[in-house]
């Protein structure tokens, strides 16, 4: 009697920890409607619109010199921008995760700081600071100098907004690991250098992977901030989104949408990297999570 | 030393040998001074040097010009059309993530592996290809507007639009908060829930529900103010009429075509406060859930 009574109890504890079969799929129809309404939609807009006239007026739209000044731009900003916040992320990383020292959150919330700023109030500063009537801009226009409205300014504001990308990654992944191999590699008398390159960085490549790649899809796509700092000047100051921008303000609809096709397939590619770098780097979180404690909970945000 | 601390410490609480542990790594691994002075060196210079130069430039403005470039009725026509679209964006996401979350922790289905990377499609596609393909498909030809439009239900170039444009923006923020939470939550919770009686509703709105509150008022928080300071996505969809469909990054885009710096820059000052006062209720909202998932269940 007690017996049946206990195996009662526990189907039913068991049942309880999910749902009856129809609400499970009713669940399941609505988010992924909701997703198919709200995701998968825009992305096969983009390219139904770049394709509508046939293939022939796809490549005719991206083969005018212009976009390939764009494409150009778009490509030499991002060689400059991701490189410069790589090293940052690596740094800032490293300091963060590594030691404990006072403002240690303060100095966080400092570095996470540009992902809560506007676009446009990012843009807005560098005008302010470099701008014909702002801190430097009499200075620069004597040395004939030109940051803003030109090349350098797109690169600054990218790097503004693409800022956290990599050490955002790289923060909880090397807090996760925590400290002992590096130690390990210090006390059998490798330098600082050594125990970076043979140690952390093995550990931490597809965390930094994600990063980078993620730093990069922002840097080539953004819009706001460089839009601000371009000055679109066609075919100079143009990246891929401001010419996507001009071309559809233009009614040329499917130039617009062959430009953006190209941002949307950067996107698509982006996805699966990140989905693969994501799969390693939980499979590494894994093995780390095998040895030893003496480390932090991993801090997943 | 480290090996000695790390046999005693399996099996017990970590907490203090690890703190030693940390401690005494401050003295054996080199690159403080250098990565530090790296990370505030560029950090100056990037950020917050360029930052307090909008500050300083609003200095120089009269406490009466600051106000008049804050309030006119345009720019406070503006706000409300942000914050407005912001909250029910953010909001719609709060359910709806919420939901795409459920479903990917706890549900097997076909494609699972796919629609899990897909959440992530706002984060990389550009804003400016969103805003001209959610137009494209809104508009009175467009896949979607086609049949809504015979509905009487236009969102292309409505403030409704702005709102689908937000959503799509701010979706993955919840998705993504939401989720490991829910991987990590323990099932014994609700079975016993349910051995005493409780219905599966009740499970849900008592046991789960509060568990991921922090989580779930993160995502919402940072998928607000991800859509207040949205530009590209939104000015391709909005229709960008002064007054009814003009959000306020806008507002500074057209005074910095006027040459307007000084009222640009009050109305980007307000908007930079606001991000600010963003930031620290979702640094608290993280703090509390911190403290939640670190207290003894």
């Amino acid at each position: 009697m007690s017996a049946t009574t206990a195996t009662r109890t526990i189907r039913r504890a068991q049942a309880g920890t999910t749902e009856a079969p129809w609400v499970r799929w009713t669940l399941i129809g609505i988010a992924l409607a909701f997703m198919l309404l709200f995701l998968v939609l825009p992305l096969a807009a983009v390219f139904a619109e770049a394709l509508r006239k046939g293939f022939g007026a796809y490549l005719e739209g991206l083969r005018e010199p212009d976009a390939w000044a764009a494409i150009r731009l778009t490509l030499i900003t991002a060689a400059i921008a991701v490189p410069l916040n790589l090293v940052f992320g690596v740094a800032a990383a490293w300091c963060i995760a590594k030691y404990e020292f006072k403002g240690k959150a303060f100095l966080t919330t400092l570095v996470d700081l540009p992902f809560s700023v506007s676009p446009v109030v990012a843009g807005l500063i560098y005008v302010l600071v470099f701008g014909a009537q702002g801190w430097i801009g009499p200075w620069l226009a004597a040395h004939d100098i030109k940051i803003v409205f030109a090349v350098p300014g797109i690169v600054l504001a990218t790097v503004f907004v693409t800022f956290p990308f990599i050490a955002r990654e790289l923060i909880p992944l090397m807090q996760a690991q925590g400290n002992d191999e590096e130690q390990a590699a210090i006390v059998l008398g490798a330098t600082g250098w050594q125990t970076f390159w043979h140690v952390t960085l093995p550990n931490i490549k597809w965390g930094l992977l994600y990063g980078v790649i993620l730093c990069n899809a922002r840097a080539m796509g953004e819009f706001g901030a460089v839009s601000v700092v371009s000055g679109h000047i066609r075919g100079q100051t143009n990246t891929i989104p401001l010419h996507v921008e001009i071309l559809y303000n233009e009614y040329q609809s499917v130039a617009a949408f062959a430009a953006a096709s190209l941002l949307a397939l950067l996107a698509l590619v982006t996805l699966v990297i990140k989905t693969i770098a994501e799969h390693r780097n939980e499979q590494a979180l894994k093995a780390a999570a095998e040895l030893p404690p003496e480390r932090p909970a991993p801090a997943g945000v | 030393m480290t090996a000695a601390t790390s046999v005693a410490a399996r099996g017990a609480v970590p907490a203090a040998p690890a703190r030693a542990a940390r401690r005494a790594s401050k003295r054996v691994l080199p690159g403080f001074g250098l990565t530090l002075g790296y990370t505030l060196f560029y950090l100056s210079i990037i950020v917050l040097i360029p930052l307090s130069a909008l500050l300083f430039k609003t200095a120089t403005l009269s406490w009466e010009q600051f106000w008049t470039a804050i309030s006119a009725p345009r720019v406070v026509a503006s706000y409300r059309l942000t914050f407005g679209a912001s909250f029910l964006a953010a909001l719609v996401n709060l359910f709806f993530g919420l939901l795409i979350a459920w479903v990917l922790v706890r549900y097997r289905f076909p494609g699972k592996k796919i629609v899990d990377a897909l959440v992530d499609l706002p984060f990389a596609l550009p804003t400016a290809v969103a805003g001209i393909s959610l137009t494209a498909l809104l508009a009175g030809n467009g896949w979607v507007g086609s049949i809504l439009e015979p509905l009487g239900i236009q969102l292309a170039f409505k403030p409704a639009g702005i709102v689908v444009a937000l959503i799509f923006i701010g979706l993955p923020f919840v998705v993504r908060t939401v989720q490991p939470v829910l991987e990590d939550a323990e099932k014994e919770l609700e079975e016993a829930a349910t051995c005493l009686g409780a219905t599966r509703w009740q499970t849900f709105r008592l046991v789960i529900l509060p568990s991921i509150m922090p989580a779930l008022l993160t995502g919402f928080a940072m998928a607000f103010a991800r859509a207040v300071g949205e530009y590209g996505s939104v000015i391709f969809i909005a229709g960008n009429m002064p007054m009814v469909s003009e959000i306020t990054p806008l507002i500074i885009i057209g005074k910095l075509e006027q040459y307007d710096y000084a009222g640009a820059t009050a109305v980007a000052v307000v908007m930079l406060v606001i991000s600010f006062v963003l930031l620290f209720i979702i640094n608290a909202l993280q703090a509390w859930q911190r403290r939640r998932a670190g207290a003894p269940a």
